[in-house]
């Protein structure tokens, strides 16, 4: 019922864009392990892990369009639960080490030993096991992201002082993530992971594997975002998105609503979090950078928020700039970034995605534009 | 005091309200019967916006009883809560969904449940629909339902807003200067549909507007500086010496 659920609620561009993902997900690891090296269909592993990077942030950008694009809640912090989802990832990864290390400690982690801890604190406790370390890729960010709603929209915090909260809420766990007393490795992280599911992290295989889940994982943020838009509950949120107090007057319980939203968002972020983990083969505290997070609301905006294709745009293409700037012209990225972000705001409200739309409707009739065209781009998928 | 409340729908009894010491609502007191329809006339400050925000749970009342149905205490109720009781509010401002098409406009506010859960997975009936085609109908936008809402003119989107408050089928409509920023033709027009509502509902509305009260025809209460100061039929709170003085006369 709930498979038929989701799949009732794709329109035709919304199958396009799954029906892509889940073909990326087979190619690109059978261009890198079956193609052989020299062809020009080849894709080396460094490029498929950059994709695969690519493809968690866009998940990430996904969940930050689900919050701000549908709802209007402007989080700068939602960088706090993708860190938080990695963790929970890098703490089973760190486990998984076993007697490896330099210290070969059978429990503890090298940064423990390093610290004369002599057995495992109690949030440590259950992160050997898969199911449980998984559980909490979920239930981690989702909690905390509960609680914080839970508290903030009760209270009616609204607009900009709630974005306020959002970057204050991820700078305390930056200050706190950098402290070796919290024991989650301090400044340096979680790093030097083995396996993955008793499979080497390193090895070919098991790269295609993180980049094909990462695409699927994708491909179903996609799915259940695009449920929830086009619900009855999705237009709730555009509701209170336009007219917070109008929806609130027809019996409406907003905080409700923004907090089902809000959480549902968390776990996703807490999802892209925890494939982007192995990956990159590293979790550390500047993941909890408010930076991050504002970078994360810039992908959304170039992509096109309100939209659900637009993050995904949005967080591939201002990420391949990145790493294409920061190998040829590394001090220019930043500022790059600020004038993208400048033009897209000022010249681009509706991001490429909007751009697009506006290209089509003007070549398509131009005569029709009256009443089609600002439906169509608030609608495109 | 609750022996007056008795087979009241609306009961206002001394509500005081005050911001930062100025009191916006000074002893106010007010009584609606179930079917009636009053106008509320009264010059800028005089507490006519505060009034409504009192009685929608957007305001608290420092002092002073506020019941709905003759028993229900609405002091302690919030928006949503309130709403649901059966309490429509128009705002001043035109405020309908402007991303939304008209119809989903009226589809969202359509009585019914109104939790997270049950709207994630609600499916529109045929009932909902005939309810839907037939509000539609009613505020004149048949032919415009797959508009987007920001297309309609100002009237017209006053009109939407009106029908979005049918939709909820509340039992008492509270509504803010319905006239304001419409034409004359518009004006009138809407005069027939709040007549036409009337029959069915008990309805406040505020209005700075005298054609469009004199249009109305019902009784109307003058506030001035938080507190009643005339009640009656137009015509007898026109002649009243101390509404000229404050009101009228200028």
């Amino acid at each position: 019922m709930i498979i038929s659920f989701l799949i009732d609620s794709l329109d035709r561009r919304g199958r396009i864009v799954v029906g892509l993902l889940v073909a990326l997900a087979l190619l690109v690891p059978a261009g890198n392990l079956l193609v052989p090296d020299g062809n020009v269909l080849h894709v080396s592993t460094y490029q498929l892990t950059l994709c695969g990077k690519y493809l968690t942030y866009a998940l990430l950008a996904l969940s930050v369009d689900l919050v701000w694009g549908y709802c209007g809640i402007l989080s700068l912090g939602h960088g706090a639960f993708f860190a938080l989802g990695g963790y929970a990832m890098g703490m089973y990864l760190m486990r998984q080490i076993g007697t490896r290390g330099v210290y070969a400690d059978p429990v503890l982690p090298d940064f423990m030993v390093f610290l004369n801890w002599k057995e495992l604190p109690w949030f440590w406790q259950g992160f050997d096991m898969a199911w449980y370390a998984f559980l909490m890729v979920v239930l981690v960010p989702g909690v905390i992201a509960f609680l914080f709603g839970w508290l903030s929209f009760r209270s009616r915090v609204t607009g900009v002082y709630l974005s306020i909260i959002t970057q204050a809420l991820t700078y305390a766990l930056l200050l706190a993530f950098f402290r070796n007393d919290m024991g989650f490795g301090g400044n340096n992280g979680l790093t030097d992971f083995k396996d993955i599911l008793g499979f080497p992290i390193q090895a070919p295989g098991t790269r295609a594997v993180l980049f094909a889940a990462s695409a699927l994982m994708l491909a179903l943020g996609f799915v259940v975002a695009s449920a929830v838009v086009r619900s009855k509950l999705g237009k709730v949120l555009v509701a209170i998105r336009d007219a917070e107090s109008r929806t609130g007057f027809i019996g409406y319980r907003v905080e409700h609503y923004k907090l089902f939203v809000w959480t549902l968002s968390a776990v996703m972020a807490g999802i892209a979090g925890a494939l982007y983990v192995p990956q990159v083969g590293i979790i550390n505290p500047s993941e909890f950078d408010p930076a991050a997070s504002i970078e994360a609301v810039i992908w959304v905006a170039v992509g096109g928020r309100g939209t659900l294709i637009g993050p995904l745009i949005g967080a591939v293409a201002v990420n391949f700039g990145k790493t294409w700037f920061t190998g040829v012209l590394p001090e220019v990225w930043l500022y790059a970034l600020g004038t993208l972000f400048v033009v897209v705001t000022l010249f681009l409200p509706r991001g490429i995605v909007g751009l697009w739309g506006r290209v089509v409707t003007r070549r398509a009739a131009p005569a029709k534009e009256v009443d089609g065209s600002g439906r169509q781009a608030g609608e495109a998928a | 005091m609750t022996d007056k409340a008795e087979g009241s729908l609306l009961y206002l009894d001394n509500v005081s309200v005050s911001f930062d010491g100025f009191r916006a609502i000074n002893r106010l007191s007010l009584v609606l019967e179930p079917g009636e329809m009053r106008a509320i006339i009264g010059p800028n400050g005089a507490g006519k916006t505060t009034m409504m925000d009192i009685i929608t749970g957007k305001t608290r009342p420092d002092a002073g009883d506020v019941l709905f149905d003759g028993s229900v205490d609405l002091t302690r109720l919030d928006e949503a809560a309130i709403a649901n009781l059966g309490i429509g509010r128009k705002f001043q401002k035109p405020t309908v969904f402007e991303s939304h098409s008209v119809e989903d406009n009226i589809a969202l506010a359509l009585k019914g449940r109104r939790g997270a859960f049950a709207a994630l997975f609600h499916r529109r009936s045929a009932i909902e629909q005939d309810r839907i085609d037939a509000l539609l109908a009613t505020i004149r936008l048949s032919d415009k339902r797959d508009l987007l809402a920001a297309r309609l003119s100002h009237g017209q989107k006053q009109w939407l807003e009106i029908g979005m408050l049918l939709a909820q089928e509340p039992r008492l409509l509270l509504i803010d200067e319905p006239a304001a920023g419409m034409t004359d033709a518009e004006t009138a027009e809407t005069a027939s549909l709040l007549k036409e509502i009337a029959k069915t509902q008990s309805v406040v509305v505020v209005e700075h507007d005298m054609t469009f009260v004199r249009a109305l025809g019902v009784k109307v209460t003058v506030l001035h500086e938080g507190s009643v100061l005339a009640e009656g039929s137009l015509d007898a709170v026109s002649a009243n010496p101390k509404v000229i003085e404050v009101y009228l006369g200028r």
